[in-house]
C-alpha cells in the first residue's frame, strides 16, 4: 500500500481562476448570423427559404391583393353589381385615354354612340372622339350597402356625371363586366378557402385515423380512398351539384357546392398524412407518450402532426386551384352557383355558345382573373412546399 | 403471373360494387319519386299520361319494390349491358346512345396517345436540361396548360377557327355520317375531326405528365447506376437511353391511373362546349332535367371505363417490368 504524496505548496502558488463567466461555446463561437439561423423557430426558416423563391412570393403578393380587394369590392368596383344600363347593352370596352387632340387631360374615355347594324342586328358601339369624358376618382357613384350594414356611394372610379364607363364592356343586361368580375372574385376566391379548410379537415381525421390504428381501419380507408379516386371528378361534381334541391336558397347551394368540391378532395391529403403516420407513430417519442397514458388524439394532434403540418399547408395550397376550377367549370354548365350569386363561373356561362364568343369577346375576360389566380396558387404552393422541405 | 392477373381481376368486383352503390345512392338522392315527379310535370303541361306506360316504368325500375330490390335490379340490368331507360326518347339508353359510349372511349383512347407523344419528348427534355431556359419556358407553357380551364380553351379554340378559318368547328364527324353504321370512311372522318377535342382536352393531362415526369426522371438521373454508367464511360445518350428512359417508360404505364380520370373529366365538360357526340351533353342533359336513372348509369360508365383503364394498364405494367412480373407483387 503506497500513498500518493500531493505537492507541497511553498509560497504563492501562480494558479489563476478566471472571474469572468464561464462560456462553454468560446471555442466555436458562432457568428451573429449563424446565431440567429440556429435559433430561428422553424417557421421562421420556412420564411426565409420562402423568401428566396422569387416566383413564389410575387405569386404570394398577387394573391394577398386579390383576397384582399374583396374586403372592398363595393369601393373599388364603379358600378354595383345589378345596376344595370339599358340604354348600353352589349357595349364593348371603352378604352382609357390621357390625351385629348394632343392635350394631356388625364384618364377618361370617350363617349359612345350606339348604332344598330340592321343586316346581323348586332349594336355596334362606336366611341365619338370628340366628346371627351373624365373618369372622376374618390367620388360618389352607384349607391351600395358596405358589407350590407352601411349605406354608402363612396367608389374609387367612377364614370364622368353625364357619361359611362365600362372599361370591360357590358352584358346582355347592360351590367358593367369589370364590376362583375370584381364582385365574382367575392365568391370564387372564397369558395377555394372554405373549400380547402373543409377537406383539410375531412384528410387530417380521417388519414390521421387511418395511419394512427392501421389494421382494418387503415384498409377500409384505403379502400374507400381508391374508390373516390377512380370516378371521374367532374361527372361525380356534376351529379352531386345537380341533385342539390331547386328549392334551396342561393348562400345554402353556395356552401352545398363548397361541401361537394371538398368532399372529393380529401384523398390526397389523407394518404399523405396516413402514411406519414404510419412511420411516425413507430417512433421512440411516440412510445413514451403513450406510456404516459396520453390519449391518441393528444398523440395525433399534439406530438405527430406538428411535425409535418407546414408540409400539409403547403400541399392544401396546391388543391386550392382545382376547387376554383371545379366551381368555374359546375357554375359555367350551369348546374353550379346560379345568379344572383355571382361567381367567374356564372358569369363565364354566358359565354357559352359560339355566337357570343365571336360577337362579344369581352364576356370571356372572367377566364382571365381565374388563370391568373389558379397560376399564382401553383407557384405559391410549389414555392411553399420547398421551403417546408427540410431536406432542400 | 396467371395468379397475379387473376387476383388483380377479383379486385375490382369489390371497388364495382362499391362504385354501383354509390352512384346507386346518387339517384336516390333526389327528393321524391322520380317517376311521381315525372307524372306530376306530364299533367301540369297539360298531357295525357298513359298508364300503360307509366306501369311499364314502374315494373322497370322496380319503384314499387324496397330500395335493395331496386338496387339489385339496377345492377343486374348493367351487368347485362342495359344501361337504363332514356325519358326523352322513350328507348333504352342503349339503343339512343349506341355510338357514344364508343365514342367516348375513342377519344379518351386517342387522347391519351397524344400526351404521351407530346408529354414523352418534352418531359425528357424538360429533366435532362434542368433549370435552363428551355426548362423554364416549358415549365411556364405546362403551367399555363393546367390554369387555362378546359373549356375555355374549347371556346377560344372555336373563336379562333371562326375569325381566322371562318368556320365553325364541332361535332366528332362529318354530318352525313350521323346516324349512319360504322364504315371506314366514319371512322376517317372522325379522325380527322377529333384533333381539336383532343388538344383541347389533352393540355392539361399532358402539362400535368410532363411536371410528374420530370420529376420522375430527375430521381432517376440522380441514382447510383446513372452514375455507375456514367463512370465507365458511356455517352450520355447513350446512358439516358439504356436506363432511366427504361424506368421513365414503365412510369408512362403506371401514370394512367391518375390521367385516365383527368381526361374523362376533361373529356365531359369540352364535349359539351364542342357539342361532340360523346356521353357529356347527355350527362349534362339528363343531369338538367332530373333524370337520375339515366345519369346515373352514364357516372357508372364512366367510373367503369376508368376501372378498366387502370386494370389494363396494371397488366399492361406487369408484362413490361420484370421486377414485378418476377416477385408477383405489385411495385408501389
Amino acid at each position: 500500500m503506497s500513498t500518493l504524496e500531493l505537492p507541497r505548496v511553498t509560497g504563492d502558488a501562480d494558479h489563476f481562476v478566471s472571474t469572468e463567466p464561464f462560456d462553454p461555446g468560446e471555442a466555436t463561437r458562432l457568428t451573429p448570423e449563424q446565431e440567429r439561423f440556429y435559433l430561428a423557430s422553424q417557421w421562421k426558416l420556412m420564411w426565409w427559404k420562402f423568401k428566396r423563391h422569387r416566383v413564389a412570393v410575387v405569386s404570394g403578393v398577387i394573391l394577398l391583393v386579390m383576397y384582399g380587394s374583396t374586403l372592398v369590392t363595393e369601393i373599388l368596383a364603379p358600378y354595383n353589381l345589378h345596376s344595370r344600363h339599358t340604354d348600353f347593352i352589349y357595349a364593348s370596352p371603352q378604352r382609357v385615354h390621357l390625351f385629348h387632340d394632343g392635350h394631356f387631360v388625364g384618364p377618361f374615355v370617350y363617349a359612345q354612340s350606339k348604332r344598330l347594324d340592321m343586316t346581323n342586328l348586332r349594336r355596334v358601339y362606336t366611341p365619338d372622339r370628340t366628346q371627351p369624358r373624365p373618369l372622376r376618382f374618390f367620388c360618389e357613384g352607384d349607391a351600395y350597402r358596405f358589407w350590407g350594414l352601411v349605406d354608402m356611394s363612396f367608389h374609387l372610379v367612377c364614370p364622368a356625371r353625364d357619361g359611362t364607363a365600362f372599361l370591360l364592356g357590358t352584358d346582355r343586361l347592360g351590367r358593367d363586366v369589370l364590376s362583375r368580375i370584381l364582385y365574382g372574385a367575392r365568391i370564387s376566391l372564397t369558395i377555394g378557402l372554405i373549400g380547402i379548410a373543409l377537406s383539410f379537415t375531412l384528410g387530417l381525421v380521417i388519414g390521421g385515423i387511418a395511419g394512427y390504428y392501421g389494421g382494418w381501419v387503415d384498409l377500409a380507408v384505403q379502400r374507400l380512398i381508391e374508390i373516390i379516386r377512380s370516378f371521374p371528378e367532374l361527372p361525380l361534381w356534376m351529379a352531386l351539384s345537380a341533385v342539390l334541391p331547386v328549392t334551396w336558397s342561393p348562400i345554402l347551394i353556395y356552401f352545398g357546392i363548397t361541401a361537394i368540391l371538398a368532399l372529393l378532395d380529401w384523398t390526397g391529403l389523407a394518404r399523405a398524412v396516413r402514411s406519414k403516420l404510419l412511420a411516425l407513430r413507430e417512433e421512440d417519442y411516440t412510445t413514451a407518450a403513450r406510456l404516459m397514458g396520453a390519449k391518441p388524439s393528444r398523440i395525433i394532434g399534439r406530438h405527430l402532426l406538428p411535425g409535418f403540418m407546414s408540409h400539409l399547408i403547403a400541399s392544401a395550397t396546391l388543391s386550392i386551384p382545382g376547387m376554383i376550377l371545379g366551381e368555374t367549370a359546375l357554375s359555367f354548365l350551369g348546374i353550379g352557383l346560379r345568379p344572383p350569386i355571382t361567381s367567374w363561373g356564372v358569369l363565364l356561362n354566358d359565354a357559352q355558345n359560339i355566337n357570343v364568343v365571336a360577337l362579344y369577346p369581352w364576356l370571356m375576360l372572367p377566364v382571365v382573373p381565374v388563370i391568373v389566380v389558379i397560376l399564382a396558387f401553383n407557384f405559391f404552393g410549389d414555392g411553399l412546399r420547398d421551403a417546408a422541405d427540410p431536406y432542400r | 403471373m396467371l395468379q397475379y392477373i387473376t387476383k388483380r381481376i377479383l379486385m375490382m368486383i369489390p371497388t364495382l360494387f362499391a362504385i354501383s352503390i354509390i352512384v346507386f345512392t346518387i339517384i336516390q338522392l333526389p327528393p321524391g319519386n322520380y317517376l311521381e315527379s315525372y307524372i306530376a310535370e306530364l299533367e301540369a303541361q297539360g298531357e295525357s299520361v298513359d298508364q300503360q306506360k307509366v306501369a311499364f316504368l314502374r315494373e322497370y325500375y322496380g319503384l314499387d319494390r324496397p330500395l335493395p330490390e331496386q338496387y339489385l335490379h339496377w345492377a343486374g340490368g348493367m351487368l347485362k349491358g342495359d344501361f337504363g331507360y332514356s325519358f326523352e326518347f322513350n328507348m333504352p339508353v342503349t339503343k339512343v346512345i349506341g355510338d357514344r359510349m364508343l365514342l367516348t372511349v375513342i377519344v379518351s383512347f386517342v387522347t391519351i396517345l397524344f400526351t404521351w407523344c407530346v408529354a414523352f419528348p418534352i418531359g425528357i427534355y424538360s429533366a435532362t436540361h434542368q433549370y435552363s431556359w428551355g426548362d423554364y419556358g416549358l415549365s411556364f407553357l405546362g403551367f399555363l396548360g393546367i390554369a387555362i380551364p378546359n373549356f375555355m380553351l374549347a371556346l377560344v379554340m372555336m373563336y379562333v377557327a371562326n375569325v381566322v378559318f371562318g368556320t365553325t368547328i364541332g361535332g366528332l364527324m362529318d354530318p352525313d355520317f350521323i346516324g349512319k353504321a360504322w364504315t371506314w370512311d366514319k371512322v376517317k372522318s372522325v379522325l380527322e375531326h377529333s384533333w381539336i377535342p383532343v388538344i383541347v382536352i389533352g393540355t392539361s393531362g399532358t402539362a400535368g405528365m410532363i411536371r410528374r415526369l420530370r420529376a420522375n426522371l430527375l430521381d432517376e438521373l440522380q441514382k447510383q447506376y446513372v452514375v455507375t454508367a456514367r463512370a465507365k464511360g458511356l455517352a450520355p445518350r447513350k446512358v439516358l437511353r439504356k436506363y432511366p428512359l427504361r424506368m421513365a417508360l414503365n412510369f408512362f404505364i403506371s401514370d394512367i391511373g391518375s390521367l385516365l380520370p383527368h381526361i374523362i373529366s376533361g373529356a365531359e365538360i369540352t364535349a359539351v362546349v364542342l357539342s361532340l357526340p360523346t356521353t357529356g351533353p347527355m350527362l349534362l342533359n339528363a343531369l338538367k332535367s332530373q333524370d337520375m336513372y339515366l345519369a346515373g348509369s352514364f357516372l357508372m360508365f364512366l367510373a367503369m371505363l376508368i376501372v378498366v383503364g387502370v386494370l389494363v394498364s396494371d397488366l399492361a405494367l406487369v408484362a413490361l417490368d420484370p421486377r414485378i412480373r418476377l416477385s408477383g407483387g405489385v411495385a408501389r
